[in-house]
């Protein structure tokens, strides 16, 4: 089997070049000018062609919660976004806490066959803070890392305990970052915004202290560790000094914690209701100083599909997240390309290349003998967000009505057309 | 004429609606004060009373604000309601909007729920109470109190002293005083001063004494004793010891200064029995006070459902 792509302008580990690129067998056989095979060509003539994006942080509900999204319908999402890799959050039910739920996750993956699906597994049964999951047997099972997602290990010594533990199998700790006590059951930024609202506020300590603990318990016990969407200044800054130190911490961030802020939530949409919540101008600026520097390693999406009727309901009692798997290569081409405060080989640096190295995963960059991994993407053209049209069952997007550009035109895993906007 | 169907807040009222609300209840409260009760002004219109949370005086208010005004008058209790059976709060919008109601007076403990009924009913809402959020009908009282009192609001100072970080009373008349020109100076232990109210006009006092100096009217907030339990204060005694109103407290406010809250009062804690009960107390006038702007909200109200609906 082969495909070749056409006159396109590659995002290469070297940079931005036109050039031809040649699918043989899965792989990347060939990128150079001028390719001439006998085979099925896409012509990509003023589109770019990107290493398929790699989101290590999504939720796709499967087992357990399919009434708002499953591996199915997440992954037609994901390709629709040019996301060709994921990997899915364990608060499922049950919870993706032993190697039989992983298991199952990886052959529904495999059924659907449309992005690659890793499962991540819980660092504690249930998700409960207490004791360790089987983290051996789940790694066996295909896990290629840990989080309690949705919340904190509280617990500073059974975290510590699971540090210790994962890193004898290779496994690193993707850290929710939430003091529990201190966000109490808050349910959006505490500043002007929740005071006005009134809205339980949610401080930035209480993203701010984790991060500090976690990163703590890495510098000491000198373990790496992952800290989940940084949505704060002050969380950028503690991990900068970290890691101007040699702590081994990497760090993720979501479009919604670059673009938007807390203004949005006074008129109780919500679908503005995320954790951590969005917060204010001064977290948004330095979050793209983060982006810019590399203090934050990685976007991802915190893909948290909803149903309606978790949404459609008093704010507090709203459910947490936004549907945003199909919505973050345009968002953050528009809101930080367009804008100049990245390049856009930097951008994709921090979608695809960047997140598979944290986790260890193949892809993420178009280079000769990496697997065929591509979205062909028209930047030129723009489109209105409407989650009503999502394909995902998730529609709760607080975009809805932002204009932004890059149309994903082709999607391929493995050398395989999975989605074509045509 | 008010500017929407709904009345939810005082921050989404201009000066202009606030002191024409303000001037409609001169009038109600005068046919309060007649001998017979009896208006046909909402005649073959219908209140509902919808409170998710306990109340005496605001439930009891709206109907007999409806009834003075001749409305048909339901009040549904969620306790034995559908609610009960797990119904949203949008399905019960909906269920209101097929019997055809009028006016829903709302009362939920979770803010901006008076926003989503609002959006999903075409009856006027109005907000009797909506979590940390706003109370907006208690704030024109307040602020009805005032006038009458004072003939005015631009240029009083008004102290309130109490639980700010909880109270939708002081919200609502932070944003009601400051927009027709009162300043606003509020006192009270730092875990219950919500973030960055400054910025919405408030003077956060560093003292009771300097809250209290020079006022025109001091306002307690009503303690809520699980805030005590929730340990945002440590007892009762201390609460009442350096953040009560008593009688040496208002030496400091201006001579004839008067004494307001929105009830029901913890006596001997926000305020000691001899303040409650004082000469300078205004605390039953407001209950009166509460049934006139009710009162002219509905008039309006109705007057805008008449105009555009």
């Amino acid at each position: 089997m082969k495909l070749l792509i056409k006159n396109g302008i590659l995002i290469t580990p070297q940079g931005e070049t036109k050039a031809d690129l040649l699918i043989k067998d899965g792989k990347i056989a060939a990128i150079s000018k001028n390719i001439e095979e006998d085979c099925k060509v896409i012509n990509a003539q003023g589109k770019h062609v990107l290493p398929g994006l790699v989101d290590i942080h999504v939720h796709f509900r499967e087992p357990g919660f399919e009434g708002k999204e499953d591996i199915e319908s997440g992954s037609k999402a994901a390709v629709k976004g040019g996301v060709t890799q994921v990997c899915c959050m364990p608060n499922t039910n049950p919870v993706c806490d032993n190697a039989v739920v992983a298991t199952y996750i990886r052959a529904r993956a495999a059924e659907v066959n449309l992005c690659k699906v890793n499962p991540i597994g819980a660092i504690t049964k249930g998700e409960q803070g207490e004791t360790l999951a089987d983290i051996g047997r789940m790694k066996s099972a295909g896990v290629v890392a840990l989080s309690d997602d949705g919340k904190s290990v509280m617990n500073s010594y059974v975290m510590r305990l699971a540090m210790e533990y994962a890193n004898g199998f290779g496994l690193k700790c993707l850290c929710h970052c939430e003091d529990k006590n201190l966000a109490d059951g808050g349910a959006v930024n505490e500043g002007f915004n929740s005071t006005v609202a009134g809205l339980k506020g949610i401080p930035r300590a209480a993203e701010d202290i984790m991060i500090s603990r976690e990163i703590a318990l890495s510098e000491s016990l000198d373990i790496p560790v992952h800290i989940c969407h940084v949505s704060t200044y002050s969380g950028v800054e503690i991990i900068r000094s970290a890691k101007a130190r040699g702590v081994k911490v990497t760090a993720e961030t979501c479009p919604h914690y670059f673009i938007l802020t807390d203004g949005i939530i006074t008129s109780y949409n919500t679908f503005t209701k995320v954790n951590p919540p969005v917060r204010e101008q001064r977290d948004v600026d330095e979050i793209i100083r983060g982006l810019q520097d590399g203090t934050l390693d990685c976007i991802v999406t915190d893909h948290a599909p909803h149903s309606l009727k978790d949404k459609q309901v008093e704010y507090n009692s709203a459910a947490f997240g936004i549907s945003g798997i199909e919505t973050s290569l345009a968002l953050s081409y528009t809101y930080l390309v367009k804008t100049g405060k990245l390049t856009l080989c930097e951008l994709v640096q921090r979608m695809c290349a960047r997140p598979a190295q944290i986790l260890n995963l193949t892809g993420g960059e178009l280079k000769e003998g990496a697997p065929a991994d591509i979205a062909v993407v028209d930047f030129d053209k723009s489109y209105v967000i409407d989650g009503s049209a999502f394909v995902s069952k998730g529609k709760n997007t607080p975009f809805n009505g932002y204009e932004v550009y890059g149309v994903v035109e082709y999607t391929l895993v493995d050398g395989e057309i999975k989605y074509c906007n045509k | 004429m008010l500017k929407s169907k709904d009345l939810l807040g005082l921050q989404y009222l201009s000066a202009e609606e606030i002191t024409q609300i303000l001037s409609g209840a001169v009038a109600t409260k005068k046919f309060l004060l007649g001998d017979k009760k009896a208006a046909d002004d909402l005649k073959g219109r219908t209140l509902v009373t919808l409170f998710y949370e306990n109340s005496t005086r605001t439930r009891t208010s709206f109907e007999l604000a409806g009834k003075y005004l001749g409305a048909n008058e339901v009040n549904i209790s969620v306790a034995t309601s559908s609610v009960q059976k797990g119904e949203t709060l949008m399905d019960t919008g909906k269920t209101l909007n097929a019997l055809k109601v009028d006016f829903i007076a709302i009362r939920h403990p979770m803010a901006g729920a008076p926003q989503l009924l609002a959006q999903n009913v075409t009856a006027s809402v109005i907000n009797g109470g909506d979590g940390m959020h706003e109370h907006p009908t208690q704030a024109l009282l307040d602020m009805f109190t005032l006038k009458e009192h004072y003939g005015r609001i631009e240029g009083l100072k008004v102290a309130i002293l109490g639980d700010i970080k909880h109270s939708r009373v002081a919200l609502s008349n932070l944003f009601g005083l400051t927009k027709l020109g009162a300043q606003v100076y509020m006192y009270a232990p730092g875990t219950m001063i919500p973030k960055d109210i400054q910025k919405l006009g408030a003077h956060i006092a560093t003292s009771r004494e300097e809250a209290v100096e020079g006022a025109d009217a001091v306002m307690g907030l009503r303690i809520q004793l699980e805030r005590m339990n929730g340990g945002l204060f440590p007892s009762l005694g201390e609460y009442s010891k350096y953040y009560g109103i008593n009688g040496d407290l208002l030496k400091y406010a201006k001579k004839g200064a008067v004494i307001l809250h929105p009830g029901p009062v913890n006596r001997g804690v926000e305020l000691t029995p001899q303040v409650t009960d004082g000469e300078s107390s205004l605390i039953t006038e407001q209950v009166t006070n509460g049934l006139a702007v009710r009162m002219s909200i509905l008039k309006l109200l109705s007057a805008y459902r008449e105009e555009n609906l």
